[in-house]
């Protein structure tokens, strides 16, 4: 009897879709998002990073965490801005001042075997935070958006390259990831498109970001002259002063302004530019830093 | 041990002191602190973090232009999570022509600023002279610095902004508690400094008008509004030419749209 409730208790179309062992094969094929790390063998993995790392309040933990950027993106009528610093620090000590915050992601847009300066199709990603962190999970970004062209034949949208990231660091919450990354992209699906992803799993979508220890002076310069209907010369402008303003007052930022547009056809790198004659330039020719000396 | 205002100290010292020079209002009476040393430290260095962290949230801004200097402060008092008064004034007139806007530690604050407010008074009435900005600013930084290193120091900034009456030339000073002092075209203390110092940065010119100056201060408030996650109950903007000291009514129920 049990035996025949079951039978016809079934869903009629059961034996329609994959088998469950189809659906095994299918799904043991793509690599699991949460990568197999070794762990340290503690009860709580954030506090003993924390305690391993944490600068504030511990002046001399053993690993100093390379932190502190100004990152910005913004889109206008023309498509998207993204501009960062390239400082990078560990603690106090300045590690670099030539690190390349904008990643590109994806395979066909990293833009390594380029020779002109056409713009570049795929997605750039922005890094804040720490700086492992930020270049290796935007590589396995890289990765999986690879695939997913691969798979698909077309292009991933930025919506969901930029869940695939927050599903990833939503999977790590609690184990101490530090990283606040913004994807810019413009696909034929959605047009210009701006996510904020970080690590605790936060991912927005939006106008107007700024990541990182500058965030709030760029966010001062940026808000103030900022609408959707700037020109591309504008936007390149006010995108490239807001780094400067950051650079100028944020002990953690500095070094060179990196600038790029993200357009209809792709990316397009708008340089990679020493903050120092730009903004003796600022001052001097349009008496900016009024509170910069200039004699001696 | 209750504190005398240092405005009645005032009026009884000068009516006693008239004539006995070099005599300087005292501070306050020194009250006894007690806490136990080791286990309560903890807590104690807690409390006045969070203290301090609390009133980072009040906003203090200053700029000078070609002949004024403008003084804002936010209106709202607050104490932990409570907004205990959404028009408090948190500027001193301490001269006819000085103005000085404080923030920091509730009761530090007002008692410090009628103190100095007092002593200038003072030695005004002696002298028949009021005193330079620059001089209430050096001598301001010399009382904080005194006591920074008593038991019980002043945990206050401040802003002070003046014509000076000889040269009509506007003077800002930016104070800290730790008895910094510095002359600046445009100054902020609190979390205004990491969204104005860029906007004043960029925007700023040193012979710039009222109304430039007025409109420069619209563009900082404008960003708090927009980006400060407090509500800081508006501003009293105070301005300062060779005229004296002039309350400015600002638009303060404005709506800013963020990006």
């Amino acid at each position: 009897m049990d035996k025949l409730v079951a039978q016809y208790s079934r869903p009629p179309h059961q034996n329609e879709m994959y088998s469950e062992q189809e659906q095994q094969d299918l799904t043991a094929s793509v690599p699991p998002l949460s990568l197999k790390f070794s762990l340290p063998p503690v009860d709580n993995h954030s506090a003993f990073l924390r305690a391993m790392t944490d600068d504030h309040s511990n002046p001399s933990c053993p690993i100093k965490l390379a932190h502190g950027t100004t990152t910005l993106a913004f889109r206008f009528q023309g498509g998207i801005i993204v501009c960062t610093d390239s400082r990078a620090t560990a603690g106090n000590w300045i590690a670099s001042q030539t690190v390349k915050k904008v990643i590109p992601v994806s395979r066909l847009s990293r833009g390594e075997d380029k020779k002109s300066n056409e713009p570049t199709p795929g997605l750039l990603g922005t890094m804040a935070g720490g700086a492992a962190d930020c270049q290796y999970w935007l590589r396995y970004l890289s990765q999986q958006c690879t695939l997913h062209e691969i798979r698909h034949k077309r292009r991933i949208t930025v919506a969901a390259a930029s869940k695939i990231l927050a599903n990833l660091t939503y999977a790590y919450k609690g184990y101490g990831l530090s990283m606040g990354t913004m994807l810019a992209g413009m696909t034929p699906q959605e047009g210009p498109a701006l996510y904020y992803i970080d690590s605790d799993g936060t991912r927005l979508p939006g106008n107007l970001f700024c990541v990182g220890s500058g965030q709030t002076f760029a966010y001062g310069v940026l808000d103030a002259e900022y609408k959707y209907e700037l020109t591309e010369e504008e936007a390149l402008n006010l995108g490239r002063r807001a780094i400067l303003a950051a650079m100028h007052r944020d002990a953690y930022s500095g070094g060179f302004i990196n600038l790029y547009h993200v357009k209809e056809e792709g990316w397009v790198h708008h340089g990679f530019d020493d903050m120092n004659p730009i903004f003796w330039e600022t001052k001097l020719q349009k008496g900016e830093f009024s509170n910069v000396t200039s004699t001696l | 041990m209750a504190k005398k205002s240092a405005k009645r100290r005032l009026t009884q010292q000068v009516a006693d002191l008239t004539g006995a020079p070099g005599v300087k209002l005292t501070a306050r009476s020194s009250s006894l602190n007690h806490y136990s040393p080791s286990s309560s430290l903890i807590i104690y260095l807690l409390v006045i973090f969070f203290i301090y962290l609390s009133y980072r949230k009040h906003v203090l801004l200053g700029i000078a232009g070609k002949d004024f200097v403008i003084l804002a402060a936010s209106k709202a008092a607050m104490r932990g999570p409570t907004v205990l008064k959404a028009e408090d004034d948190k500027t001193r007139q301490l001269n006819k022509n000085t103005l000085m806007a404080f923030s920091g530690e509730s009761g530090d604050t007002v008692q410090f600023a009628e103190y100095i407010q007092a002593n200038a008074a003072l030695y005004s009435m002696r002298n028949e002279t009021e005193l330079s900005p620059s001089a209430v600013a050096n001598f301001v930084r010399g009382e904080l610095a005194r006591s920074l290193r008593s038991r019980s120091p002043y945990t206050v900034n401040l802003l002070l902004g003046g014509i000076d009456p000889v040269t009509e030339k506007p003077h800002l000073y930016w104070v800290d508690y730790l008895a910094s002092l510095a002359p600046l075209p445009y100054a902020a203390h609190g979390y205004a400094q990491y969204y104005c110092l860029s906007i004043l940065d960029k925007h700023h010119h040193p012979d710039c008008s009222l109304e430039e100056g007025l409109a420069l201060l619209t563009l900082c408030t404008d960003e708090l509004k927009r980006r400060l996650p407090i509500d800081y109950k508006g501003m009293l903007v105070k301005v300062v030419t060779k005229d004296g000291v002039q309350e400015i009514s600002v638009d303060n129920d404005k709506v800013v749209r963020s990006a």
